[in-house]
C-alpha cells in the first residue's frame, strides 16, 4: 500500500486515500467529508463548539454605578447633570432604563410645552428660571461637535394669569415673591389688559399678572432628542427594558433616640426586556426614580410604603398618574401673533399654535370628574361642556372654532400638594427621586436634574435648595402647597 | 414638530482661517473643496478623540470670546451716566452711536473711536447702529440702559434670536425705528414680542433665513403692530400662482 501512495507524491495529506480516485487533485468530496466529520464531533460534544457568542446587544450591563429609572425629560436631566458634575471625566458609569422607547405614554412628549415662572414658590420660581437660562444657552450645554445645532422654537410670548375677585390678593402677593426672586412679571388692570389685548373679554377678572421675559412654550421633542445625543457623546448607556425587582440588603440600626430602624440599601436592579421572560440583573449603587406617572410603582417595588400606616415605613409615595385632555382647534378670527398662554380664572388656558390660526389648550377637571387613568383616550365632550364655554366667554372671537385634533398625557401627580419629589429616601437609603411634579416637570426639569446630581456628587443642594421638596414631608404632613396650578 | 436644521456659524465672518474647524457642522451651502473639507473633517472627527477634543476646545475658545464681547459694562454708569456706558458697549462691539443733536460716532477700521462721549453726560442716545455686531441676549443689559433709544438698527447680528427680542420692552416708550434685516436666529416666534413697541414707526423685517413663511408672518406682525410700517417682505411671496398664470398642464388639477 505504501509503494501505491508513495509516487503520488508528498502533497495529499494524511488521511488514507478513497478508492476509485486514483487521478489526483482533492477528491470532489472533500467538503463532505469535512462536514461529515463536523457532524460526528457535534453529536459527541455537548453543545455546538463553533458557535457565534449569543448576542447581547439589547442587555444592559451587568454593572453600572447608577440606574435611572425612566428616560423623560427628568431622566435625562438627571444623567446630564451627572455626567456634567463628575469629578473626573467618566468617573460615573450611568444607565438608564426606558420602558418604552417610542415614548408613547410618555408626559415630556405629550406635553403642552410651556414654561413659566408664575408660581407662589420661591423655590418653584428659581427651578424654573434655572431651567429658562439652561434652554436659551442650551447649545453650549447640549454641544455636541458634528451634530447641528438645537432650534428649540421657543416661543417667548409669555404668560398670561386672570384672576378674579377672590383670588386677586393672593396674585398680588405671589407676583412680588416673583419679582423678588427675579422673575419679570408685572400686573395689569382690567382697562389695561383691554387696551393690549382687544380681543380679551375682561367679565369677571380683577387682576392678571403677565410674564414679559423667560416665559413661553417651546418643543420637548428637540429637548429630549439634544439630552439624548448629548448623553451618548458623554457615554450614557441606554437600555430599553422595564424595572422588574430590586434586590435589596437591610441593616438594623439605632437611631440617636434609640429606636431600631431598618434601613435599606438596593444592591441590584432586574431589567426585563420586552416580550420576553429574559431578564439582567444590573447591580448598582444609586437608583434614581424618574418614572413620572408610574413613579409610585416602582418606589413599591422597593418597598416604600410596605409598613404600618402612620409610620415611616408605612408612607407611600403620593404620585399617581392624572389623564390631561389637550385639544387643537382653528379660528380663522381669534387672537392674533402676539397672543401669549392665557389662563382663565376658571382653570381653562389656551395658546396660539403656529401660524395659521391654530390654537390648543385646555382645562383641569375637577377633583370629582377625573378621567380614568387606563389608557389615553379622548373625550370629546369635555371640551364641549367643560373647556369652551369658558374659551368663549372669555374670548368672544372662540364661539366659532373647529376642534382639529387633540390627545392625552399624564400628570405625574403628587396627590400630597402637587409639588415635586426630589431627593433621597429617608429609609431607602440609595433610592433619589425626581418626580410627582403635577404638569410642571418639563419646565422645572434641568433644575431638578442639577440639584438631584448636587445631592448624589455633593450630599446637599448647592444651587437651588430644594429642601422642601424631600420625602420627609410626607411623613411629617407638612405642604409645600403650590397655589398656580394648570 | 422637528425643527428644521439650520448650521449656524460662530466665527465672525471676518475670519478666513481654517474656517471649516469652527463650523457645528450642518447644512450650509458647501462648494467643491469646502465639501470634501467638511467630509475628510466629520470623518476625522468620528474616529479620532483628539480631532472631536480639538473641534470641542476651539468651539469653547469661540464661545468665551463671545461672552467676553457681551461682558456687563453697567458699572461705567456711576461714574459716567447710563448713556455714556451703553454708547461705550456699542462702539467697543464695532458699532455706531448717535447722541441727540451730534453727528455719529463710528470706530474707524482698527476699533478706535473719538473720546469724546465720555463728557456727553446728560446727552440721551438717539440712535444704535449695531449691524454686524456680536451682541447677544448677555450683551442686551448694556444696550437697555440707554432709555431713550428712538432708532434701532441690528442688521446681520449672528447672536440676536428670540430670547434677544423679548428684552427689548423697556425701550417701548421711545423706540420707533427697528431693523432686523438679515439676523439668522430671529424667526416669527421672536417678532411676536415687539407688539410691546406700541410706539414703533419702522420695522424691517428683510431676509430673514429663519421665518418659515415670510409673507404670512408681515401680515401678522402688520396686524399686530397697526401704527407701524412693517418693510422688507412682499406680501405676495409665497402664494401660489392664480389659474391663469398656471402653466397649462391638463393632467394635475388646478388648485384652488
Amino acid at each position: 500500500m505504501i509503494r501505491r501512495v508513495l509516487p503520488h507524491g508528498l502533497g495529499r495529506g494524511l488521511l488514507t486515500r478513497r478508492p476509485g480516485t486514483r487521478r489526483g487533485g482533492f477528491s470532489l468530496d472533500w467538503d463532505g467529508k469535512v462536514s461529515e466529520i463536523k457532524k460526528k464531533i457535534k453529536s459527541i460534544l455537548p453543545g455546538t463548539p463553533c458557535d457565534v457568542l449569543p448576542d447581547t446587544s439589547h442587555l444592559p450591563p451587568e454593572h453600572s454605578d447608577v440606574v435611572i429609572v425612566g428616560g423623560g425629560v427628568l431622566g435625562l436631566s438627571v444623567a446630564y447633570w451627572l455626567k456634567q458634575l463628575e469629578n473626573r471625566r467618566g468617573g460615573m458609569q450611568v444607565l438608564v432604563v426606558e420602558r418604552d422607547h417610542t415614548y408613547s405614554q410618555a408626559s415630556t412628549g405629550l406635553s403642552v410645552g410651556g414654561i413659566c415662572q408664575q408660581f407662589s414658590l420661591p423655590e418653584n420660581i428659581q427651578l424654573s428660571l434655572f431651567s429658562a437660562s439652561f434652554l436659551r444657552n442650551i447649545n453650549e450645554y447640549l454641544a455636541v461637535t458634528n451634530a447641528p445645532p438645537l432650534d428649540l422654537q421657543f416661543n417667548p410670548s409669555g404668560y398670561l394669569l386672570l384672576a378674579s375677585e377672590k383670588d386677586a390678593a393672593a396674585m398680588e402677593s405671589n407676583v412680588k415673591v416673583q419679582k423678588q426672586e427675579g422673575a419679570k412679571v408685572c400686573l395689569m388692570s382690567p382697562d389695561q389688559l383691554r387696551n393690549k389685548f382687544p380681543w380679551i373679554n375682561t367679565e369677571g377678572v380683577a387682576l392678571a399678572s403677565y410674564g414679559m421675559e423667560n416665559e413661553g412654550w417651546f418643543d420637548p421633542w428637540c429637548l429630549l432628542h439634544g439630552l439624548r445625543q448629548k448623553l451618548m457623546s458623554m457615554g450614557v448607556f441606554f437600555c430599553q427594558g422595564e424595572v422588574t425587582r430590586f434586590v435589596t440588603s437591610s441593616q438594623r440600626m439605632m437611631t440617636t433616640d434609640d429606636e431600631m430602624v431598618t434601613l435599606k440599601s438596593i444592591h441590584e436592579v432586574h431589567v426585563k426586556m420586552d416580550h420576553s421572560l429574559e431578564y439582567q440583573p444590573v447591580e448598582c449603587a444609586i437608583v434614581i426614580n424618574a418614572a413620572g406617572a408610574w413613579s409610585a410603582q416602582i418606589a413599591a417595588l422597593a418597598g416604600i410604603g410596605k409598613g404600618p400606616p402612620g409610620t415611616l415605613q408605612g408612607t407611600k409615595l403620593p404620585v399617581e398618574p392624572r389623564k390631561r385632555y389637550v385639544y387643537v382647534w382653528h379660528c380663522p378670527q381669534g387672537p392674533g401673533l402676539e397672543t401669549p398662554l392665557v389662563a382663565d380664572t376658571s382653570g381653562a388656558y389656551f395658546r396660539r399654535e403656529g401660524l395659521g390660526s391654530n390654537y390648543l389648550g385646555g382645562r383641569s377637571p375637577a377633583e370629582e370628574e377625573e378621567p380614568d387613568p387606563a389608557n389615553l383616550e379622548v373625550d370629546h365632550d369635555f371640551f364641549q361642556e367643560k373647556v369652551w364655554p369658558h374659551l368663549a366667554l372669555r374670548v368672544p372671537a372662540f364661539e366659532t372654532l373647529k376642534v382639529q385634533t387633540a390627545w392625552a398625557g399624564y400628570y405625574d401627580y403628587n396627590t400630597f400638594d402637587q409639588n415635586g419629589v426630589v431627593g433621597p429616601h429617608p429609609l431607602v437609603v440609595n433610592m433619589y427621586f425626581a418626580t410627582g411634579f403635577s404638569g410642571h416637570g418639563l419646565q422645572q426639569a434641568p433644575g431638578v436634574g442639577r440639584a438631584v446630581a448636587e445631592m448624589i456628587l455633593e450630599g446637599s443642594f448647592q444651587t437651588i435648595d430644594l429642601s422642601p421638596f424631600l420625602f420627609n414631608r410626607f411623613y411629617l404632613g407638612e405642604k409645600t402647597q403650590e397655589n398656580n396650578i394648570m | 414638530m422637528a425643527a428644521p436644521w439650520v448650521s449656524l456659524r460662530l466665527v465672525a465672518p471676518m475670519w478666513n482661517g481654517t474656517r471649516g474647524i469652527h463650523r457645528l457642522g450642518g447644512a450650509v451651502v458647501p462648494e467643491g473643496n469646502q465639501k470634501k473639507e467638511r467630509k475628510m473633517l466629520q470623518f476625522l472627527n468620528k474616529h479620532f478623540y483628539d480631532v472631536e477634543a480639538l473641534r470641542g476646545y476651539l468651539l469653547q475658545r469661540e464661545m468665551s470670546k463671545v461672552h467676553l464681547k457681551n461682558r456687563s459694562f453697567t458699572w461705567l454708569e456711576e461714574q459716567h451716566g447710563p448713556y455714556s456706558a451703553g454708547a461705550f458697549f456699542i462702539l467697543k462691539q464695532g458699532g455706531a452711536v448717535k447722541f441727540r443733536d451730534k453727528e455719529w460716532i463710528r470706530p474707524d477700521k482698527y476699533g478706535h473711536f473719538s473720546p469724546e462721549f465720555w463728557n456727553f453726560r446728560e446727552v440721551p442716545v438717539e440712535a444704535v447702529d449695531a449691524s454686524d455686531c456680536e451682541i447677544n441676549y448677555e450683551g442686551l443689559d448694556n444696550l437697555l440702559l440707554l432709555k431713550e433709544l428712538q432708532s434701532l438698527s441690528l442688521q446681520r447680528c449672528p447672536h440676536v434670536d428670540d430670547w434677544c427680542l423679548s428684552r427689548l420692552y423697556p425701550l417701548a416708550d421711545s423706540l420707533q425705528e427697528l431693523s432686523l434685516a438679515g439676523c439668522p436666529r430671529v424667526s416669527e416666534r421672536g417678532l411676536a414680542c415687539l407688539h410691546h413697541l406700541q410706539n414703533l414707526r419702522r420695522l424691517d423685517i428683510s431676509d430673514l433665513p429663519a421665518v418659515s413663511n415670510p409673507g404670512l408672518t408681515q401680515i401678522l406682525v402688520e396686524e399686530m403692530l397697526p401704527n407701524c410700517q412693517v418693510v422688507g417682505v412682499d406680501w405676495a411671496e409665497g402664494l401660489k400662482l392664480g389659474p391663469e398664470e398656471q402653466p397649462q398642464d391638463t393632467a394635475s388639477p388646478v388648485p384652488a
